[in-house]
């Protein structure tokens, strides 16, 4: 491989075991979901080989870089392979913020019977559109009451003076924190401040760590108290469903990160002119934390 | 880098190499078009007559279902992106693809994928049978059992070809040769870096609409159930969002590739390089915001069909500009008629009769007659057999030389290419009378008025299915026994892929050329 100036890696068994992985873990959760008593343990099974590729991979693009084997421009490829990744999972979320999006300003008000030539007033008589739904139109149609709390007690703005108890303007504070901190932790690497690198960074952990349990404090307040469940109509399958992948993506964020720390920490990874494994895990963590803007505002706050 | 490849079949399991990685998504994609092509040809043996022949009702709609899954995902995009392997890198003077170990992951994806939607045939219940555009609540309340399978199976798929995608734009903008600035980039280059922006753009939202079906399955949500306030129609919306650009992510490249082969027979430069190059750009911006001339008949406000109306018909003015720069090239050109320039100007003209039938589609009052009848169907299948299918394989022929160091024979390219054309036509042209009488697709049994027509149909599907088997002896013949190619292999043939030897090397460039 010397010839040239870019390092084409040698022959690897990592591709080919990795898509065995991906391809056992979905296999299993098919299984699983369609109720075979296999699916668990293939699910597992496939995860643990999937994870242990990804380590073994990551593993060896680390210690290639730490050999002098990327070029500039390999690294360039590395950067724009992160930026793209990004850009995909923007659209995965554009896909369920349209769908609240498409839900609540059109296709609601027309089940209610808005617009022109629309019969759903036959199929769902005494519905009303309303958000937070509480009474679906199966609800409306059998006469039932709803069974969730109401709007003020529900997850959305609760006015000035419930302000302080609110638990999603804390989540926006700690996560907002978390991108200035992780933001402190790049300009210390920078600057060659690796004991200040280290203990930005461990904040940032902290604070995503802190997000998820108060999300899972929200969740089972949800679940027990307000009776919102992801089955209590499109209400809670909107909220749990965006809610529940962004939670899902700060896992996720959080995990790269503390790995990212484990190697300034364990092992003096990281230089002030390549980091870029840091790098990305960073740019992840302020998509994530974006995302999160956006959720305050559709799902919270006009909710 | 002077060695060779690996020894065994290890050697393909565990590549990095782009020229291995690129024929192993080619034999896959030929593999998966005669899987597909073997269940179309089960839809027009029962459709031979009218009245149930063959199959049962069910077993039609799997086939019509599986037909369309494993052409879009499994022939036509495999072939794209295996072209794009072995082709990009050699045509912008790159030694490899950009990530190279993850280009092989992109690729074994696709076995896996496509064995498990595969065996959703032997599955309880059958496979999939909810036609390829998978509308809910057809696919979410009412479908079998094996409709997790096939949602995992998008995953897998969706995340192999956004790698792909990934690694396509990385090659093309971080691996150039010094020299080889954008605009001189050949255009089936320009193509990809384009179409692989729209796969990263739409394939997650694929991923998104069945994650929302899984969740409606087996977890109680309501994304496309009105009882509990959500809208099946949100699932066509979301679908097409993915699914519009998804036909123009089947059709640039094959832009790209006629646009390399018929300067070559013309013997002049392509004309237009820079519009074709814009045209391809808007082409794709456009085709953002088209989605909904899919669902005209499915009630919208009349401001919706109309904005949807015009915006379609936008599209054919970029895509005119394509029609008349390829024959604007063409015009007083030397032309010579080698295989790969008869499936090329065969793209051309019937490429353009799809897009006639398209634009016809796209008037919203029109389409509430010609919708889901088998006009949409002729439409679709003009587009892409002679758009897609024909541009992949005059591009199989034309760097097939290139890759293997052997020239096909060109008799047999020729009667492959008759029979194929001969064939496409009596299949497709009369699916435009049926639909325009009004005959509905996805339907085992027909009114016997149609019955002509679709016997003529089936015939022609069997004599399109034989020049395939002519195709594919072709290309076995020449790999093994063909005769030996020059470098050059055609008449002065531009791009930076005709400089080197053929076969190509198995390492190239790993010394950038330099570009004038
Ligand atoms: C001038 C360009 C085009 C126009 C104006 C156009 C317009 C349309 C319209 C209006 C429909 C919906 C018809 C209906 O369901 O009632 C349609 C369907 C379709 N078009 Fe096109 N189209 C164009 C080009 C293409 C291209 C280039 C491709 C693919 C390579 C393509 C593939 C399809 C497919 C697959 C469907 C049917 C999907 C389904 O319902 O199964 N079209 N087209
Ligand atoms: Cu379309």
């Amino acid at each position: 491989m010397s010839a040239g100036t870019y390092y084409v890696p040698e022959q690897s068994r990592l591709p080919i075991w990795a898509s065995f992985g991906l391809f056992l873990t979905v296999f299993g959760a098919a299984n699983w979901m369609n109720g075979s008593d296999k699916g668990p343990y293939l699910f597992f099974v496939g995860g643990l080989v999937f994870a242990t590729v990804l380590w073994k991979w990551f593993s060896i693009a680390i210690s290639e870089n730490m050999a002098g084997m990327n070029s500039p421009q390999l690294k360039r490829s590395y950067v724009m392979g992160m930026q793209w990744f990004i850009f995909s999972e923007v659209m995965f979320f554009a896909a369920f913020f349209g769908a609240l999006f498409y839900i609540r300003t059109l296709a609601l008000p027309w089940l209610a019977g808005e617009g022109d030539g629309v019969d759903n007033p036959l199929l769902w008589p005494n519905f009303t559109a309303e958000w937070p739904l509480m009474t679906t139109p199966d609800m409306a149609l059998n006469g039932d009451a709803a069974t969730r709390l109401g709007p003020k007690d529900s997850m959305t703005f609760p006015g000035w003076g419930g302000l302080l108890g609110w638990l999603p303007l804390w989540n926006t504070i700690i996560l907002l924190s978390s991108s200035v901190t992780v933001h402190f932790a790049h300009s210390a690497i920078k600057n060659n401040n690796r004991k200040s690198f280290n203990i930005w960074l461990g904040v940032t952990v902290l604070l995503g760590v802190i997000f998820l349990i108060l999300q899972a404090e929200e969740y089972i307040h949800a679940y027990n108290e307000l009776g919102l469940t992801l089955q209590s109509g499109i209400y809670g399958t909107t909220f749990f469903m965006l809610t529940g992948f962004h939670g899902a993506h700060v896992t996720i964020g959080t995990l790269m990160l503390f790995i990212m720390w484990m190697r300034s920490m364990l092992k003096g990874h990281f230089k002030p002119d390549d980091n870029f494994g840091f790098e990305a895990a960073s740019w992840y963590w302020h998509f994530v934390d974006v995302v999160w803007v956006g959720l305050f505002f559709v799902v919270y706050v006009f909710g | 880098m002077a060695h060779g490849p690996a020894k065994g079949f290890t050697r393909w399991l565990y590549t990095t190499n782009h020229k291995d990685i690129g024929s192993m998504y080619l034999w896959f994609s030929f593999a998966m078009f005669f899987l597909g092509g073997m269940f179309a040809l089960v839809i027009r043996a029962e459709l031979f007559q009218p009245g149930l022949q063959i199959v049962e009702p069910n077993f039609f709609n799997q086939m019509t279902t599986m037909h369309g899954l494993v052409m879009v995902f499994g022939a036509v995009m495999p072939a794209f992106v295996g072209l794009a392997n072995w082709m990009v890198p050699l045509m912008i003077g790159a030694p490899d693809m950009a990530l190279p170990r993850m280009n092989n992951w992109s690729f074994w994806i696709l076995p896996f994928a496509f064995a498990m939607l595969s065996s959703t045939l032997f599955m309880q219940g059958g496979a999939p049978n909810f036609g390829w555009t998978f509308y809910a609540p057809l696919s979410t309340t009412y479908a079998p059992p094996s409709v997790t399978f096939f949602i995992f199976a998008i995953h897998i798929m969706g995340a192999s070809s956004i790698m792909g995608a990934i690694n396509i734009i990385a090659t093309i903008l971080n691996m150039r040769a010094p020299g080889m600035t954008l605009m001189k980039m050949p255009l089936f280059v320009w193509t990809w870096l384009i179409t692989a922006f729209l796969l990263i753009a739409v394939m997650p939202v694929l991923a998104g609409v069945v994650t929302m079906m899984l969740m409606d399955i087996h977890f109680g949500t309501s994304f496309f159930d009105a009882a509990g306030g959500g809208d099946p129609v949100l699932f066509q919306h979301v679908f097409w969002f993915f699914g519009h650009p998804e036909v123009y992510i089947m059709i640039l490249p094959a832009f790209g590739i006629v646009s390399a082969i018929i300067p070559t027979f013309a013997r002049k430069p392509l004309f237009g390089y820079a519009s074709m190059v814009y045209a391809t750009a808007a082409i794709a911006i456009l085709s953002f915001v088209v989605w909904a001339h899919h669902m005209f008949t499915v009630g919208m406000p009349i401001a919706g069909e109309l904005f949807f109306m015009w915006a379609t018909m936008l599209i054919s003015v970029p895509t005119g500009v394509k029609v008349f720069n390829w024959v604007a090239t063409m015009f007083k050109g030397s032309m010579t008629f080698e295989t790969p320039m008869l499936f090329s100007i065969a793209f051309v003209i019937l490429f353009t009769i799809g897009g006639f039938s398209g634009l016809m589609l796209a008037i919203a009052p029109a389409d509430f007659q010609y919708h889901d009848t088998y006009f949409v169907v002729a439409h679709f299948h003009y587009v892409l057999v002679p758009g897609a299918i024909f541009s992949i394989t005059a591009g199989v022929y034309y760097w097939l030389p290139k890759w293997c160091g052997n020239m096909y024979n060109e008799t047999m390219g020729k009667i492959h290419f008759w029979l194929a054309f001969i064939g496409l036509n009596v299949t497709f042209f009369p699916m435009h009378f049926s639909g325009l009488a009004g005959m509905p697709r996805r339907i085992p049994d027909y009114n016997l008025m149609f019955a002509d027509w679709n016997m003529i149909s089936s015939v022609g599907a069997f004599l399109f299915g034989a020049a395939q088997v002519v195709f594919l002896y072709n290309v076995i013949a020449t790999i093994v026994s063909g005769k030996k190619a020059t470098d050059e292999v055609w008449d002065n043939p531009e791009g930076l892929e005709w400089t080197v030897a053929s076969p190509a090397p198995y390492h190239t460039f790993a010394e950038p050329p330099e570009v004038k």
